[in-house]
Order: structure tokens, then C-alpha cells, then sequence
């Protein structure tokens, strides 16, 4: 058992019974102490959307799931492909200043796979941005998928491609397989994913940049990644919680809260997915929260848009579905959610380790509790969250930016801006 | 009696059987009126444009003495953006008591029961289902045969894409029925393999064993998404033309859902053979969906309006 002290936004010691010398005091028996999460993939609306999340519901939603950063995809409208696009959300981010949100730049101008954004602007801008994605569109064309990676170079950049073929893919808003074609939905095959990341991994390897392949959800796909990674190819990956946890089974309900992108696989697949973040062929998971109106998703399954909350139920659903049956350890799942993705991204300040000098940037969580996700009590301003209604265990208490609670007792902190 | 019928799921042997029982009646008496589901609403909800199927309900509910509206999706206030839960909780608001939904998308009937409190029956749901097709079709088969029990029915064509399929072939499988799916491979749906029917891509060697040779529309469009390559390639070596039909034995029924693409999946004449039962599928759907609607929405006072046979 240690005592962290915090002084002026850093963790100053780290060691067993430190006298109190009259600072603020605060219990953490029993909990667990780590780096606050970073996630690498969110969608947080704003600007365009923000009915369905703004930077400061989406920043709450983040610190109540014990969250430090964010990194906001570029989805938005208008689209994130400008200097002037990336500094608007990082200087929302920094006024609202409950995580640290950092942009990423699309990789295309206005997501169409036809001409390279403005990458070097983006880079140069206060956003600094060196993470590059299309998210929700997948970079069809290999010639320019080519130069998106020897362009990024010249600045240590990352191209994240979102990995579905569009022709196979076509029509489909499920995955296809045994339950699609029981439900008459049209399907998208595993390899629809695979061939773009074959693909991606063949040019990566052809131009020496760096890849990096977001929310994997088939089993081939984190075997493609196995066999890269041992060839020495530059490559890191992410998966997503749901997709470590929920299958196409539950699209049964036709219930469009279950419509993602990558669709749900199969409990086959989550195996693989599991063992492949175990073994850190997956270096870490990213949420790809999504919020969306409520009025978009009560549709008919084939029309809503895909994507499902992530963010304040993270945490929760990795401790009870690989936590708790032993398939990761406390400090796999810290290094997971935290220091992978923040080295990944070189985001200095964050990942921890909690250590004498290190930005006091902290989650508190509480491993036994456990609580029943509730959609209206979510920050979000969205609710299409698919564990509605499911009881999880592990639970944020605290979580701290630079030495201050943004989130206290499992309540938002107001005023850090 | 179920309160939705999403799916042939939805109801097991025993209430497949009693469908078609009181369908019996229903349909020996065709033609008369029966006060049944007086002051009792139905509305045709169709987001997708029908006739058959529309107009059987139509007649089916009007011969019991309900009121029945009509909605159709197009010229509406669908048209002007309205979602579907809110067109259906402002129909609902009128006071309706059985929903008959038709709509391209899978599962809209399953949503549309979530939202509103009326009865939902499912008219045909995307590629999904079409419940009221499968007992058509298990009654006018029922009239041929004594039992279900080993029955061999071949269901040909595009399954991938049919809802009727996907109802038919659970719904004689539940019955005891031994199914064949007939179909080029890219007509197949993924999966097909687990539905626990025989799954081939030759016809010919079928024909002779069959009792029911169940054919599906060809979806015209699907020409030109590239599953089959031409119609002409797909009609010889799937349609059942002249020389096929002569391969099945005496007692086979030849049966089609409709709308049939004559020189397609069937030969105009073949269409014709005694043998075929296209039109009485037509005229047991009235039947059929009465008895539905009787046993649905009639509750314990519609029962002593009705002889004690059904």
C-alpha cells in the first residue's frame, strides 16, 4: 500500500506513509491508483453534431470514465482536415479542460479518398497533430493510401485506416455470417477488413511509415497484424471494448443500438481479440464511442447510422470481461488503456507511470463495484449505449488532470477551464 | 393465441396447426361475412408498395367486419421526413388495434411492436420474413396431403433475398417437412448450411423425388448487381420449364409466391399444369389471414359468433 502525494500538478512521492503536513487527504484504501486512460479513438460531434455530444458533454463522458485524453476524430462538419478545423476543437478542449483533447486530421480532404488534406498544416498548427484518419470511410484507393503514408513520414505522422472494402462491404450493416443470413440483413464479411489491411500493411511495409489499424474485430485481421509485426513492419492496433465483449447475436433484437462499424462479430472472434490484446499483438484499446441522437438511432436497423457510447463504460466492461476471468492482469489493463496508446501517440504527460515528476494525470478505480449502466445517468449526450441494462463491475471513482480532480467521488469536477 | 406475429417463429406446431384449422373453416366458407371484429381497426401499414398482399389483408379483415385503413408510406408524411415511430405512434393514437406491417427493412415489424401497444403482424420485413406467406403456403399444401411428416419440398431460386423463403422453410420444418434449398451459389444466404435443410446447387436430380417444388421470384434487379449473369443463363439452368415439370412425379404440386416472371424462374406454361397451385395460394391467403386475424384480435366474445368447428 503507497501514498501518492501531488504538488503543483505533479506527483511529487510515491512511497508508503508519507506525512499528511497538512495536505488534503485522500482515502484510496482499496482502490486502485494508475495513469489516467487515454483513447485514442472518439467521436465527439463538435462541430456540426452537437446535439448528439459537444467537446464539453464528450469531455465529461471522458473523465467520469477515468480518462486524461482524447483524441477527437475528424468526422466532423465540417470535416477536420484544416489547421483552422484542428485548433478550433483543441482550443474548445483546452477551455473546457476536463481531459485533454487532442485532434486527429483526416488523412483526405473532406473524407472523399480523392486528395490528400492539408497534413503538414496540421501538424505545423497548435494542434500538432501526428495521428492522420478517414474514420468511418476507408481509404479505398492504394495508390493514394501509398502517399498518404511516404507523406506522413516527413512528419513521424500516423495513418490510421479505417478497414472495410467498399465492395464487399456494400449494403451491409451487419456482420455476415450465420445470424445475417438467418435475419435477411445484408452482411459484411470478415474480409472486407482483412483485404484493406493486408493491403495497408503491404504499403506500410513498401514506404517504411507508420500504420496504425483501428477497431480490428475479426480474428484474421489480429492474425495479419501477428505475422506484420514479427516482420518488423510499423504497425500498432487497437480494438474496442464492444468488440471484445458483445457478438451479432444481439442484432437479433433488430435493435439498431447494436449497429457498429466493424459490425459485432462472433464469440469465435472475441477470443482471438482477447488473446491477441493479452499477448500485445493489439497494443491497446480505444473506444470509438460514437454518440448519436436519439431521433437517428430509433430507425429502422438498415438505416441508422452505425456506432454505440464507449466511453464511461470502458473500463467497466474490460474489468469484467477480461479482468475478472483472468485474462488480463490489473496492469496489463492499466498499460492497455493508458501507456500504450498515449506512447503511440507520443502523448507526453500521459500514460504514467505514477512516479516522483510525472504529470499527476490519475485514475482511481474500484475493482469490486459493480453498478448497472443506466443510458439517462451517462453524461453523454447521447444514450445509444449497447450495455443498457447490464451490470458491470469496476467502477471510476477519482480521475485527476495535472494534479486536479476533474471527476471526485464518481462526480464531475466543475471549473478546471 | 400470440399478442404479435413477427416470425413463423412466433408460433410453434400446435399453433401452426391451429391456424390452419380455423383457416379450413374460413375457407369453406369464402365469400360470407362474419361480425366477428366489429368495432374492431386494422390498419394496412405498408411502407413498401404491395398489392397481393395488401388487398388480401384488405378483404381478409373486411369479410370479419373490422374497419380498415389503409396507409401507404408513399404520398405521406413519411415523404416529408416523419420516422417511422412516430408515423406508427400516430397511427396508434387513432386507435388501432392490429398493425399489418410491410416495410423494406428487416425487423421494422419488431420495432414497430416495441413502440406501439396494438397487435403487430408482420406483412413482410426486408429480406427477413413473411410469416402470413409461410401458413398460406402450409395450408394449400395441407389440402394435398394428409400430413407434413416427410414430406419432400424443394424451395428454387433466389433464397438470399427472400423473405418468404426464410419463413417457409422454418415453417415446414416445424410442420415436419423434409426441405431441399435449391439455388446458384451466390442466390444462397451466408449460414445456409445451419438451417438444417439439404442445401444444392442441381436441380434436375431433385425433381423426381419431390412432392412440392416451391419456386421464387428472381428479384430482377439482382441481374444487375451481378449475382446471376444473365436471366437466360438463369432460367435454363434454374427455371422449371416443360421438360423439368416432367420429371416431377403425379402427386407434386408446383407452388409460387407471386408475382411470377414467366419464362424466368417458371415457364409460362408450367405455370398453367394442373399440377400448379399459384392461384388457390391466392385464395388461401384470404382464408388464412381471417383465421389469423379471427384468433389474433377476436378475444373470448368473437368466439360464440363463431361455430364451435373452427
Amino acid at each position: 500500500m503507497l501514498d501518492v502525494r501531488i504538488e503543483k500538478g505533479l506527483v511529487a512521492e510515491v512511497r508508503s506513509s508519507l506525512p499528511e503536513n497538512g495536505a488534503t487527504v485522500v482515502d484510496c484504501t482499496g482502490l486502485v491508483v494508475a495513469p489516467a486512460l487515454v483513447d485514442l479513438h472518439t467521436h465527439l460531434r463538435e462541430p456540426g453534431r452537437e446535439d448528439a455530444e459537444t467537446i464539453e458533454s464528450g469531455s465529461r463522458a471522458g473523465a467520469l470514465g477515468g480518462y486524461g485524453a482524447l483524441c477527437a476524430m475528424a468526422n466532423t462538419t465540417p470535416v477536420a482536415d484544416s489547421a483552422a478545423v484542428v485548433e478550433q476543437v483543441f482550443n474548445i478542449g483546452r477551455a473546457v479542460g476536463l481531459v485533454d483533447v487532442f485532434p486527429v486530421g483526416a488523412i483526405t480532404v473532406d473524407l472523399e479518398g480523392e486528395k490528400l488534406a492539408e497534413i503538414g498544416e496540421m501538424h505545423a498548427s497548435k494542434a500538432q497533430v501526428n495521428f492522420f484518419s478517414d474514420d468511418g470511410k476507408c481509404v479505398q484507393d492504394s495508390g493514394l493510401m501509398r502517399r498518404a503514408l511516404e507523406y506522413a513520414k516527413a512528419f513521424d505522422a500516423i495513418i490510421a485506416n479505417h478497414a472495410e472494402d467498399r465492395g464487399l462491404a456494400e449494403g451491409g450493416s451487419m456482420n455476415e455470417g450465420e445470424v445475417s443470413g438467418i435475419l435477411g440483413i445484408p452482411g459484411v464479411p470478415d474480409e472486407a477488413e482483412e483485404l484493406i489491411i493486408a493491403r495497408d500493411l503491404a504499403l506500410t511495409k513498401l514506404t517504411g511509415s507508420r500504420l496504425h489499424v483501428p477497431h480490428v474485430s475479426t480474428a484474421g485481421s489480429v492474425e495479419l497484424i501477428r505475422v506484420a509485426k514479427r516482420a518488423g513492419v510499423r504497425v500498432t492496433a487497437e480494438v474496442t471494448p464492444h468488440h471484445l465483449s458483445l457478438t451479432d447475436t444481439l442484432v437479433a433484437s433488430f435493435d439498431p443500438v447494436f449497429k457498429v462499424a466493424p459490425p459485432l462479430r462472433t464469440r469465435a472472434d472475441i477470443e482471438v481479440l482477447s488473446a491477441g490484446l493479452a499477448d500485445g499483438t493489439i497494443d491497446c484499446v480505444a473506444t470509438d464511442h460514437a454518440p448519436h441522437a436519439q431521433e437517428d438511432k430509433e430507425k429502422e436497423f438498415d438505416k441508422a447510422p452505425p456506432g454505440m457510447l464507449g466511453l464511461e463504460t470502458a473500463l467497466a466492461v474490460l474489468i469484467t470481461e477480461l479482468v475478472v476471468p483472468g485474462r488480463l492482469t490489473v496492469s496489463e489493463l492499466v498499460d492497455r488503456m493508458s501507456t500504450a496508446p498515449a506512447r503511440i501517440r507520443g502523448l507526453d504527460g500521459h500514460g504514467g507511470p505514477v512516479a516522483a515528476g510525472a504529470p499527476g494525470t490519475l485514475v482511481v478505480f474500484d475493482l469490486e463495484a459493480r453498478w448497472v449502466v443506466e443510458p439517462a445517468r451517462l453524461a453523454s449526450l447521447s444514450d445509444n449505449t449497447p450495455f443498457a441494462g447490464r451490470e458491470l463491475q469496476g467502477k471510476v471513482v477519482h480521475t485527476m488532470l495535472r494534479g486536479k480532480f476533474t471527476v471526485r467521488d464518481g462526480e464531475v469536477v466543475h471549473g478546471q477551464g | 393465441m400470440i399478442k404479435h406475429l413477427l416470425s413463423i417463429r412466433d408460433l410453434d406446431a400446435d399453433g401452426i396447426e391451429r391456424v390452419l384449422q380455423s383457416s379450413q373453416f374460413f375457407r369453406d366458407n369464402m365469400g360470407r361475412k362474419f361480425p366477428t371484429l366489429r368495432l374492431k381497426t386494422v390498419v394496412n401499414f405498408f411502407y413498401e408498395a404491395s398489392t397481393r398482399t395488401r388487398t388480401s389483408f384488405e378483404l381478409a379483415a373486411k369479410r370479419l367486419s373490422a374497419d380498415v385503413l389503409n396507409f401507404a408510406a408513399g404520398g405521406s408524411s413519411v415523404e416529408k421526413g416523419e420516422s417511422l415511430k412516430d408515423t406508427a405512434q400516430t397511427i396508434e393514437a387513432m386507435g388501432v388495434d392490429c398493425i399489418i406491417a410491410r416495410h423494406s427493412s428487416a425487423g421494422a415489424p419488431n420495432r414497430l411492436a416495441e413502440w406501439v401497444s396494438a397487435s403487430v403482424i408482420n406483412a413482410g420485413d426486408g429480406m427477413h420474413e413473411h410469416p402470413t406467406q409461410a401458413l398460406l403456403d402450409l395450408f394449400t399444401i395441407r389440402r394435398h396431403f394428409p400430413s407434413f411428416e416427410g414430406l419432400r419440398v424443394a424451395i428454387v431460386g433466389d433464397v438470399v433475398h427472400s423473405r418468404v423463403a426464410r419463413s417457409d422453410v422454418l415453417g415446414l420444418q416445424t410442420m415436419g417437412a423434409d426441405v431441399t434449398i435449391c439455388a446458384p451459389p451466390t442466390l444462397l444466404p451466408p449460414g445456409v448450411e445451419t438451417w438444417g435443410a439439404n442445401v444444392t446447387t442441381e436441380l434436375d436430380p431433385l425433381l423426381p423425388e419431390l412432392d412440392v417444388c416451391y419456386l421464387l421470384r428472381m428479384q430482377l434487379e439482382r441481374q444487375k448487381r451481378g449475382y446471376v449473369p444473365s436471366l437466360r443463363e438463369y432460367a435454363r439452368i434454374w427455371g422449371l420449364d416443360r421438360r423439368r415439370a416432367a420429371l416431377l412425379p403425379e402427386r407434386s404440386l408446383i407452388m409460387h409466391p407471386g408475382p411470377m416472371n414467366r419464362g424466368v424462374e417458371i415457364a409460362a406454361d408450367v405455370a398453367e399444369f394442373p399440377r400448379s397451385v399459384i392461384t388457390d395460394q391466392v385464395t388461401n391467403g384470404i382464408a388464412v389471414r381471417q383465421a389469423l386475424l379471427y384468433l389474433m384480435l377476436g378475444g373470448p366474445e368473437a368466439k360464440e359468433e363463431v361455430p364451435d368447428t373452427v
